[in-house]
């Protein structure tokens, strides 16, 4: 059993982890996470007792390859319907809170 | 005078991005078009939905490796995508399909001219496909910020070098070929005004002879070539600067600033890049076959390396003019064309970077506006070579009649414009003689080794001969006459 490969989430782990998906979690919701994602992580625990050395990590659920579409264009929405969804737009953008200096 | 700078080698390695020339997406199939209204080439994937599947495009692989093709890259038999996982407004999914372990290019070199005009190899570490995220403006509004997705999905390819670039010009020199191969290939425009290609530069210094690498910075935001090659200049002397005071470089992301040329930090990096790359469950894997790679190398275009080759080793043409024909594809193609009816390429080259040219600068045309047809050019390049008309004849008064009458070749407008040379020698020498009768001194002043007079004698032949003498022959009877 490779009990070394067995993750713990601490606090700190779930802090950042919030901070990247621009999640907003208070004291007492963060250590309910902790919680949570240690019990998920227990549920899933039990595969590591199965000896993996040597085979290859399964991706993809199907042997299908080259699913390739055509450059064809279609399936396009309208900008209307496209903007339908958002809680704050115009008659052109979606519009979001000011963040500079933090793009990618 | 040596300074402290020379004390320091740059190391750059450049990151390029470019769209790739497809109708549709990379995984949708909304239009991969610039400048339609916001928000209307958009689909349910494009808009990062909940519930839909993303589809590769057949066409963005073609272009990558079609690019593999042209620089000598080895193409991955295997290739399956991935998540870059990041939060930003304009990346409507929260994550960018890339290739991660499974780029579908590696290897590779560009050739390129270096500061003192040699050649030098930069070795490509890999290139891989991806998707564009959308737009956000950020200065059109006191309050929000606006995005537009048009641009989301937009298919990308990045090609990564190694840091081998050791000057600005180096880098100036690598984004131009790499554009101009992109061009022929006609895989991406190329056009970095408008975005459609960027780059990123990774920049460091190190004291000469050292060979570990100094901490890097990454300038981003420069939107032109010669922009980058500022802000490489600006960013070596900063780094310089910093370290000569004592200080370090820190690692970090920085913007150009093209209205005073400098860089500036984007941000502190409190949180190191997170991608959390994973494997895309939603994308099957690529077979690329060697059918496929083997049908693409018979499409290839000729490249512009093969075709400045050509033209200097074969005929015989300098290496600038190999290279100014070369540098645009259209050009290169039309000089192509001119050349399967006339052999005369030093002639030919001469009239497409020369009256051709200046007439299209001119008229504000593209070479594919230009009406005279290669045919016509050739007609009168012979007509040149046969000493029945002058060049600049040729030029100046049948170039303009040859764009206007398609149907016409140059000899028969040579013979409407009455401008075949004489080549009648008696004539020649009678107007010879009487201009070297009317200038005594001038002819006193050629005789004591004034050869300028040349000009002036051969000017007055042309006004009396109605600028129809045979020029070669006229310079040999002035020649001749004042032995």
């Amino acid at each position: 059993m490779n009990t070394d490969r067995i993750m713990k989430i601490d606090k700190s782990t779930v802090v950042k982890i919030a901070e990247l998906s621009r999640l907003e979690l208070d004291e007492h919701a963060a250590e309910e996470m902790v919680v949570d994602l240690n019990r998920m992580l227990g549920f899933v625990e039990k595969l590591q007792e199965v000896n993996t050395d040597g085979v290859e990590p399964l991706i993809f659920m199907t042997d299908e390859t080259n699913v390739y579409r055509a450059d064809i264009v279609k399936d396009e929405v309208s900008q209307k319907d496209a903007l339908s969804n958002a809680p704050k737009k115009d008659m052109y953008y979606f519009r979001v809170p000011k963040v500079i200096g933090n793009s990618d | 005078m040596s300074t402290v700078y020379d004390k320091y080698e740059l190391v750059v390695g450049l990151e390029v991005h470019m769209q790739l020339m497809t109708k549709s997406k990379a995984y949708s199939g909304d239009a991969n078009e610039y400048g339609n209204l916001p928000n209307t080439n958009v689909s349910a994937i494009s808009l990062g939905h909940p519930g839909t599947l993303p589809r590769v495009n057949s066409k963005s692989v073609e272009c990558a490796i079609k690019l593999a093709l042209a620089c000598g890259m080895d193409i991955h038999k295997y290739v399956f995508f991935a998540r870059k996982n990041y939060f930003y407004a304009d990346l409507p999914k929260g994550y960018q399909i890339t290739q991660d372990k499974t780029p579908i290019c590696t290897g590779g070199q560009i050739k390129i001219k270096t500061e003192d005009n040699s050649d030098k190899w930069i070795t490509i570490t890999r290139a891989h496909l991806e998707e564009d995220a959308g737009k956000s403006m950020h200065d059109q509004d006191p309050f929000d910020t606006l995005i537009d997705l048009n641009r989301a999905g937009v298919p990308l390819i990045e090609v990564v070098s190694e840091p081998e670039i050791r000057s600005s010009k180096e880098a100036y020199n690598y984004l131009t070929e790499l554009r101009k191969l992109v061009r022929y290939l006609e895989i991406c425009d190329g056009n970095m005004e408008e975005g459609s290609m960027r780059c990123d530069a990774n920049i460091s210094v190190r004291i000469k002879g050292e060979t570990a690498f100094g901490t890097r910075c990454e300038v981003k935001n420069m939107n032109s070539i010669r922009n980058v090659q500022r802000a490489i200049e600006y960013e070596m002397k900063r780094q310089i600067d910093v370290i000569e005071a004592g200080g370090t470089i820190q690692q970090e992301t920085r913007s150009f600033d093209a209205a005073n040329g400098t860089t500036f930090s984007l941000r502190s990096k409190e949180l190191a890049h997170d991608y959390r790359y994973f494997p895309e469950p939603d994308l099957q894997p690529l077979l690329i076959s060697q059918k496929q790679i083997e049908d693409l190398k018979a499409q290839m275009p000729a490249l512009p390396q093969e075709l400045h080759d050509k033209y200097v080793s074969q005929f015989g043409l300098s290496e600038y003019d190999a290279m100014v024909l070369t540098n645009e594809k259209e050009i290169a193609l039309w000089y192509e064309e001119l050349i399967k009816h006339t052999k005369n390429y030093k002639s030919a080259c001469n009239w497409i970077n020369g009256p051709i040219k200046a007439y299209l600068n001119e008229n504000a045309l593209h070479i594919d506006d230009f009406t005279a047809s290669p045919e016509q050019i050739a007609s009168a390049i012979a007509l040149v070579d046969d000493g029945k008309i002058s060049a600049s004849a040729a030029a100046e008064k049948i170039l303009p009649e040859l764009v206007k009458h398609t149907s016409k070749n140059a000899l028969q407008i040579a013979e409407e414009l009455d401008l075949i040379q004489s080549s009648n020698e008696d004539e020649i020498i009678g107007l010879a003689k009487e201009i070297l009768e009317a200038w005594p001194d001038k002819v006193a002043n050629y005789k004591n080794g004034n050869k300028g007079m040349m000009g002036l004698f051969m000017g007055e032949l042309m006004k009396k001969s109605g600028g129809k003498a045979n020029p070669k022959m006229a310079t040999a009877i002035f020649q001749d006459l004042l032995k």
